[in-house]
């Protein structure tokens, strides 16, 4: 509680504040920087990690879909070598060879047909009626014609299905024919569609002029504007796997991973949205981020708490020390104090004993024959004794100051606690005059010595009766003072009649700091001071009150033999 | 009173004090009582008077300007050894007194003191010097 009303002080509160701050910096800059530090490194690695994997990814499609359509090539290539038209124009041969290519590679092979240099088909095997098809205005037919052999683009055709042609052009008795096979779309689709990562990742194939070759079955298919771009910058480097990051006009970021295929003609696409691509760096920064808003908590908690105990400590420590310090002011005070009254006593005596001895001699003087018949020999004779009177008693103060003086050394010795407290009274009674306070004293006549300082016994009796005068200063009342001897001990009883001690504050009012004065007025340190010396001494205080009654404190001490027993026993234990 | 007049020669005594004031008074007071009185200023003015007189008794304040009245009496104990002296103290210096005791002087009185109590110990000093003196 103390502590908390001392920290309310400006000073303490900057010098928490700073505390605070310097710690939360010190210690979390650092973390910032690795954090920032570890993210940034782990992005650009994972950024090239994944960037390769994808550029190897689409390469080893690329590499798969051309061999893949290599080979479909070489097998219509390798029964075009091996049978002339004539055989393969039997349409029943033709099936059979369609049935051997699709036992042998699955359904890919849809349909075979051969075709004469007019475009008329002239042989055909498959499901659709195709039978005797023209073909001479196909585009496909014109570039067929052309090339010894050739891959179409994905069209519908006369079935009115997605697919795609392979064709070789074969001399045979001095006319060119054609031997074509179609491709079936689901199969070839497949191919692309194996290529899907995470959730937004997914394959496909443009041609030349960006119409789909592929089905591309997602709802965040890539703008027009984004598949020429793509288009544009793949044909800058066809042999190469190129990768691209592209907004689209959703604010979407999309990377991009092109390669051509087929000699160039078509681009295969591998697209996937940026936030999935990055999804594990993400997960990083955000659990990055979590850690940090948790350490970051902890930490200013914990300066927090350790800057408050700290500065706590520090108040309380100064708080000792300024107490400390006055002490040591007051002491000082106080023997100097001493030592100018018992300067000023001494040298007063002197002019004292003049005066006194000067109207000693007036009364020697009158005591003569030619003064006694004087009217006013009575008022001169009574004039005479006041002045020796106040002469004494100037005596008397000036000897309780100079006695007072003389103990301000702390040896321990035998200390009349009777001749004490009179001594005390007489220091006191003018201050509890003011306040009307009387001092009544009942002290053991045959009282034993206590073993003591007579400085120490003094602060702790002064200290006793000063609390007594400062309780009752407004309301005046009595101190009583006794003394007994009880078995070992003495006993310094200290009674006022005051307004008491409220019960809540009797079991503190030993304790160090504790006081009820008002700030600036009490230390709280002197009955904490009384009872650590009595408690040296192998003595107690013990304190009663009454609210409204009044205090009274007992304060005992083992007599001089006692103290000298025990020591002794101390020293020789059995 | 009585004491100081048992024999009828007067006592001399020699008064040591800086305090002109009180020695004068003293003087004046002891005179009146038949003891005849010599005052001295300082110690060295008090060795000097000792030279050329004799004295019964001697009293001698332990405060005093030129010499320590301890060392005084130390001289005084050399030069008269069978005067007695009485020291008069400040309240507060009584372990110099007590000091002086132990060097030979006959007592001592703290300061200010009743006239009657310092005519008593020097009836009791002159006293005891007859008695020594008799013996």
């Amino acid at each position: 509680m103390k502590n908390n009303k001392l920290l309310q002080n400006p000073f303490y509160q900057s010098l928490m504040r700073n505390m605070v701050l310097t710690v939360i910096l010190v210690s979390i800059t650092p973390t910032i920087l690795v954090i920032i530090l570890l993210l940034n490194q782990f992005q650009t690695s994972y950024q090239e990690k994944m960037e390769a994997h994808l550029k190897e990814l689409v390469l080893k499609h690329k590499q798969n879909i051309d061999s893949f359509l290599k080979e479909r090539l070489f097998n219509i290539r390798h029964f075009s070598k091996i049978f002339d038209i004539d055989q393969l124009s039997n349409e029943q041969f033709l099936n059979e060879r369609l049935a051997i290519l699709q036992s042998e590679y699955g359904p890919v092979f849809v349909d075979l047909g051969i075709v004469n240099d007019e475009g008329k088909q002239v042989a055909y095997a498959g499901p659709f009626k195709l039978g005797k098809a023209d073909y001479h205005e196909a585009d496909w037919f014109k570039k067929a014609i052309k090339q010894p052999f050739f891959i179409s683009d994905v069209f519908l055709g006369l079935r009115g299905l997605p697919h795609f042609i392979l064709s070789i052009k074969k001399s045979y008795k001095g006319h060119d024919w054609i031997i074509r096979a179609t491709i079936d779309f689901m199969a070839f689709n497949d191919l692309v569609e194996n290529i899907s990562i995470g959730k937004t990742g997914y394959a496909f194939i443009l041609n030349r002029s960006g119409e789909y070759q592929t089905n591309p079955h997602t709802d965040s298919l890539p703008s027009r504007k984004i598949l020429d771009e793509l288009l544009l910058e793949g044909g800058a480097h066809p042999e190469k796997v190129q990768i691209s990051r592209k907004e689209d006009s959703s604010g979407r970021t999309s990377i991009y991973v092109t390669s051509f295929l087929k000699n160039g003609d078509w681009l295969l696409i591998y697209q996937q949205d940026i936030a999935d691509a990055y999804s594990i760096v993400r997960r990083a920064f955000r659990i990055a981020l979590l850690i940090f808003m948790l350490g970051s908590l902890g930490i200013v908690i914990m300066a927090y708490l350790l800057s408050r105990r700290t500065v706590s400590r520090i108040a309380k420590a100064n708080l000792e020390k300024e107490m400390m310090n006055q002490q040591v002011i007051e002491s000082g005070k106080l023997a100097s104090i001493g030592e100018l009254a018992a300067g000023i006593a001494h040298e007063i005596n002197n002019p004292v004993a003049i005066m006194v001895e000067e109207a000693g001699w007036i009364k020697d003087l009158l005591e003569e024959e030619e003064f006694r018949k004087s009217e006013n020999m009575g008022e001169f004779q009574r004039a005479l004794t006041q002045i020796s009177n106040q002469g004494k008693r100037c005596k008397e103060i000036t000897h309780k100051l100079l006695s007072f003086a003389r103990k301000t050394d702390s040896r321990t010795q035998e200390v009349d606690i009777n001749q004490l407290i009179l001594e005390i009274i007489g220091l006191t009674e003018q201050r509890a005059k003011y306040s009307r306070i009387v001092f009544k004293s009942n002290l053991h006549s045959d009282l034993p010595s206590v073993r003591a300082s007579n400085t120490e016994m003094q602060q702790i009796l002064l200290n006793m009766i000063n609390n007594a005068i400062d309780a009752m200063e407004k309301s005046g009342g009595t101190i009583t003072i006794s003394t007994q001897k009880a078995e070992d001990m003495v006993v310094t009883e200290i009674t006022d009649t005051g307004p008491g001690i409220p019960m809540a504050y009797l079991g503190r009012i030993f304790d160090p700091f504790f006081t009820t004065k008002p700030v600036g007025k009490g230390t709280g340190l002197g009955l904490s001071i009384c009872f650590g010396i009595v408690n040296k001494l192998g003595g107690n205080i013990q304190v009663k009150s009454v609210v409204g009654l009044g205090t009274t404190f007992l304060v005992m001490l083992p007599t001089f033999e006692k103290r000298i027993e025990t020591i002794i026993k101390n020293i020789n234990p059995e | 009173m009585q004491d100081t007049r048992e024999t009828d020669i007067p006592i001399k005594l020699l008064l040591v004090d800086d305090e002109v004031g009180f020695s004068t008074v003293i003087s004046k007071r002891m005179g009146k009582r038949g003891v005849i009185v010599e005052t001295a200023g300082s110690g060295s003015e008090a060795i000097q008077l000792l030279r050329s007189k004799d004295f019964d008794v001697a009293i001698l304040d332990l405060k005093m300007e030129d010499m320590d009245g301890i060392e005084v009496l130390k001289i005084f104990k050399k030069m008269v050894p069978q005067m007695p002296v009485i020291m008069l103290t400040g309240h507060g210096s009584e372990s110099s007194a007590q000091e002086g005791v132990h060097l030979g002087a006959f007592d001592y009185l703290t300061k200010p003191c009743e006239l009657n109590e310092l005519l008593q110990k020097i009836s009791d000093a002159v006293g005891m010097k007859h008695k020594e003196n008799i013996k």
